[in-house]
C-alpha cells in the first residue's frame, strides 16, 4: 500500500499524479438540483498526444468506483489501471494514434470535487452538505474540462456501466461534440432492482456508527465496516454464478471441515471480505453514497418527455452498443431498449451481444470478441476522420492474469 | 449442382453456414450485383437480413452509401461490426416496426422474405420505411420445382433449399405471380421487375406466365402506392 493511504484526504489529493483543472470559477456550474458549484476541480489522466487539428480525442468514462487511472499504475493500490487491457499502445484505444482522456467524476474522491473535499464556505469537508449530483452534472463537469482543453469534438466517447450512462448522456445532450458513442454493459435508466442493490449498500454505510451522519472526518474514524459490506454486495452483482463457481465453487478456505461458526469457512466468503477491506482504503464512503444516487436518478427518457427515441432524434452520432450474455445487472434487454430507440430515430447504430460467462464486469476483462468488434468500429471511425489505423496487438498473457480480479 | 437450384438462395445459405467472409466484391452474388445497380450513389440503405454483409460492404465502399444492416445471427452481426459496418441484431418480423417512415432511400430484403413469419406485414413495413424497397426471393413456380413436386410428389429438397419441409427456415415460399398479387393487394407499386435464370442472368419481366415458369429468382424494385 502506498503512503498516500495514511495521509489526510487533502494531502493525498495534492500528491496524486496526473492533471487537475480548476474550472467554473467565473461562472458556477448549475447542477440538476438547482444548486451552484464553484469552483469545480476535475482530476484527469491522458494517454497519447492530441493531434494539431484536435480530432483524435477519445473520452473514457469510468464506472461507479473507477477513477481517472485507466491505464497506469494506481497511486493508492499500486495495481494496474482498471482498463489497461483496452487503453495503451496497439490496444483498442491506441495511445499511439489517439489522445485518450479519463477524468474522475464529479462527486468522486480522487481529485475531482466531491464530498470529501473542503467546502469553501466552511473550510471543512463537505460531507452531506455536498449537493446531490446527477449523470448530467458529471457530464457537464467533463464538458467544462473539454472546453478547457480546447477540444470541440470528440472522436469517440466510451464507457461501461455508469460510464455507459455518461456516454448516452453525452450523445443525447451534445450530439455535435461526439463523433461516436460506445456505451457498454449499460442501460437508459437504472432499474428498480439496481436501485434496490444500491440502497442496501447505502444503508450498510449509514448503519455503521462510525459514519456519524456523514461527518466522520471530524473524529477521524471512517465507516469502514459499512463501506466494506456495501462493496461486498455490489461485488456479487458484478459477477455471474458460473464465474463465481469456476473460481470458488463451495471450496473451503484453509481448513479441512466446517467450523460450525461464522468464520470465513468458504473461499468465496474470504474473497468477499478481502474485496470489502481493500476497497475502504481507496474509496470514500460519502462519495459512494453520492455516486450510487446519481446512477439511481439516471433516466434518460425522462429528460425527453418519456420517449427515449426523442433523445436521439436527427443524431449524427455513430453508436456501438454492447452487452454481455451473463450480465444480470445490466442485461441485454436493457441495451436493446437503447438500440430500439436508436432504430426509431434512424440513427447509425451497431449492436453486439458478447457471449461471456463473466457477468457485468466482462467489459473490463479479456474478451477477444469485444476487443475485435470495438477495434473494427473504432478503425472505421478513424478512417472517416483521417486518423491512421493499425491492427490490434495481441494481449500479453501476464496482463490477463493481473486483470482476473478486476472489478470496478 | 442440383438442377433445382436458385443460385442466389444457395449462395446466401452457404454464406450463412460459413459465417462471415465479407468484402470480396469480385465474385459478388448475381442478385446482389443487380440490387447494387438499382441503388443510387450516396443514398441511405437499410439491408434487412444482411447475411454476411457483402452487399452493404460493396455499397459503402463503391457507392458511398450510408448503410445499415439488420441481421438475425448475433455471430454474423459481431463479425460485420468488426469489419466497420453498422449492423444490429434483430428480426425483420418484430423490429422493422421501430423504424420511422421514410428513414431510408432503399430498404433491401434479399432472399429473406420466404423466411419471415408474416411476409405481408414485412413487405408493408419495407415500403413504409424506405422510399423504395428492393426484394428478391426464390421463385417456387420454376419449372424444375414444379416437375419435382409433380412427379416426386414431395416438397423439393435441393442444394439451395436443403432443409426438409419440417425443418426449413423458408416457411413462406411463393411464386412470382403470388408475389405480384400480394403487391397489388397491399397497394404496392412495382417500379421494376427482373428475373434470374439458373445461370444467374437477369431479364426484365415481360411475359409473366413465362417468367414464372423459367425464372429461379425474382427481384423487384417497389414503392408504396
Amino acid at each position: 500500500m502506498s503512503l498516500l493511504a495514511t495521509s489526510s484526504h487533502q494531502e493525498r489529493i495534492e500528491q496524486l499524479p496526473g492533471h487537475r483543472a480548476v474550472l467554473a470559477r467565473d461562472r458556477p456550474l448549475r447542477l440538476s438540483s438547482g444548486a451552484d458549484l464553484s469552483p469545480v476541480t476535475v482530476a484527469y489522466q491522458t494517454y497519447g498526444r492530441l493531434n494539431a487539428a484536435k480530432t483524435n480525442a477519445v473520452l473514457v468514462c469510468h464506472a461507479l468506483t473507477g477513477d481517472q487511472f485507466a491505464a497506469d499504475t494506481h497511486p493508492v493500490t499500486g495495481k494496474a489501471g482498471w482498463w489497461s487491457l483496452m487503453v495503451g499502445s496497439g490496444k483498442v484505444l491506441d495511445s499511439d494514434r489517439l489522445f485518450i482522456i479519463c477524468a474522475n467524476v464529479l462527486g468522486g474522491c480522487l481529485g475531482t470535487t466531491g464530498p470529501a473535499d473542503l467546502n469553501p464556505e466552511t473550510g471543512e469537508p463537505w460531507g452531506l452538505d455536498f449537493p446531490v449530483v446527477t449523470m448530467t452534472d458529471m457530464v457537464e463537469a467533463q464538458r467544462l474540462l473539454l472546453d478547457h482543453l480546447g477540444i470541440d469534438k470528440l472522436l469517440a466517447v466510451i464507457g461501461g456501466s455508469m460510464g455507459g450512462m455518461q456516454v448516452l448522456e453525452w450523445a443525447a445532450k451534445y450530439p455535435e461534440r461526439v463523433g461516436a458513442a460506445i456505451p457498454l454493459a449499460t442501460a437508459p435508466h437504472h432499474t428498480a432492482q439496481n436501485i434496490a442493490f444500491h440502497e442496501i449498500g447505502r444503508q450498510a454505510i449509514m448503519a455503521d456508527p462510525d459514519w456519524q451522519g456523514g461527518a466522520y472526518f471530524r473524529s477521524g474514524k471512517k465507516p469502514r465496516r459499512g463501506l466494506a459490506v456495501a462493496r461486498m454486495t455490489a461485488h456479487v452483482t458484478y459477477l455471474s454464478e458460473p464465474a463465481l463457481h469456476r473460481k470458488f465453487g463451495r471450496r473451503l478456505q484453509d481448513r479441512k471441515g466446517l467450523s460450525f461458526g461464522f468464520d470465513a469457512d468458504f473461499q468465496v466468503e474470504s474473497y468477499l471480505r478481502h474485496q470489502g477491506k481493500s476497497f475502504v482504503d481507496r474509496f470514500d464512503a460519502n462519495s459512494y453514497l453520492y455516486i450510487t444516487r446519481a446512477m439511481d436518478y439516471f433516466d434518460l427518457a425522462a429528460d425527453y418527455g418519456g420517449k427515449l427515441a426523442a433523445a436521439f432524434t436527427e443524431s449524427p452520432v455513430r453508436f456501438c452498443v454492447a452487452s454481455f450474455t451473463s450480465d444480470w445487472l445490466f442485461p441485454t434487454a436493457e441495451a436493446k431498449r437503447v438500440v430500439h430507440a436508436l432504430n426509431a430515430a434512424a440513427a447509425d447504430v451497431s449492436f453486439v451481444e458478447i457471449d461471456s460467462d463473466k457477468g457485468h464486469d466482462a467489459f473490463l476483462l479479456n474478451e477477444p470478441e469485444l476487443h475485435a468488434t470495438l477495434h473494427g468500429f473504432l478503425s472505421a471511425q478513424c478512417e472517416r476522420n483521417g486518423i491512421p489505423t493499425a491492427p490490434l496487438a495481441p494481449i500479453d498473457d501476464t496482463e490477463i492474469g493481473e486483470t482476473e480480479e478486476r472489478v470496478t | 449442382m442440383s438442377p433445382l437450384d436458385s443460385p442466389a438462395l444457395r449462395a446466401k445459405q452457404a454464406g450463412k453456414r460459413a459465417g462471415l467472409q465479407s468484402g470480396g466484391q469480385a465474385g459478388m452474388r448475381a442478385d446482389l450485383q443487380l440490387i447494387a445497380d438499382m441503388i443510387e450513389p450516396s443514398s441511405r440503405v437499410l439491408d434487412v437480413g444482411c447475411g454476411d454483409g457483402q452487399l452493404l460492404h460493396h455499397l459503402v465502399e463503391r457507392k458511398s452509401v450510408t448503410g445499415r444492416g439488420l441481421e438475425l445471427s448475433q455471430e454474423g452481426v459481431n463479425a460485420m461490426v468488426s469489419n466497420g459496418l453498422s449492423v444490429v441484431q434483430g428480426d425483420a418480423d418484430t423490429d422493422l416496426i421501430d423504424f420511422p417512415d421514410r428513414a431510408f432511400d432503399y430498404v433491401v430484403l434479399s432472399q429473406t422474405l420466404q423466411a419471415t413469419r408474416d411476409p405481408r406485414f414485412v413487405l408493408e413495413q419495407l415500403v413504409r420505411i424506405g422510399r423504395h424497397a428492393i426484394v428478391s426471393f426464390p421463385n417456387f413456380g420454376y419449372w424444375r420445382i414444379r416437375l419435382r413436386l409433380l412427379f416426386g410428389g414431395r416438397m423439393p429438397v435441393t442444394e439451395s433449399l436443403p432443409d426438409r419441409w419440417f425443418e426449413t427456415p423458408n416457411i413462406h415460399l411463393c411464386t412470382l405471380l403470388d408475389f405480384l398479387e400480394l403487391c397489388r393487394a397491399c397497394d404496392i407499386v412495382v417500379e421494376r421487375g427482373l428475373t434470374l435464370d439458373k445461370r444467374g442472368e437477369a431479364q426484365s419481366i415481360t411475359g409473366r406466365p413465362r417468367a414464372n415458369l423459367f425464372a429461379t429468382d425474382g427481384l423487384f424494385l417497389l414503392r408504396q402506392g
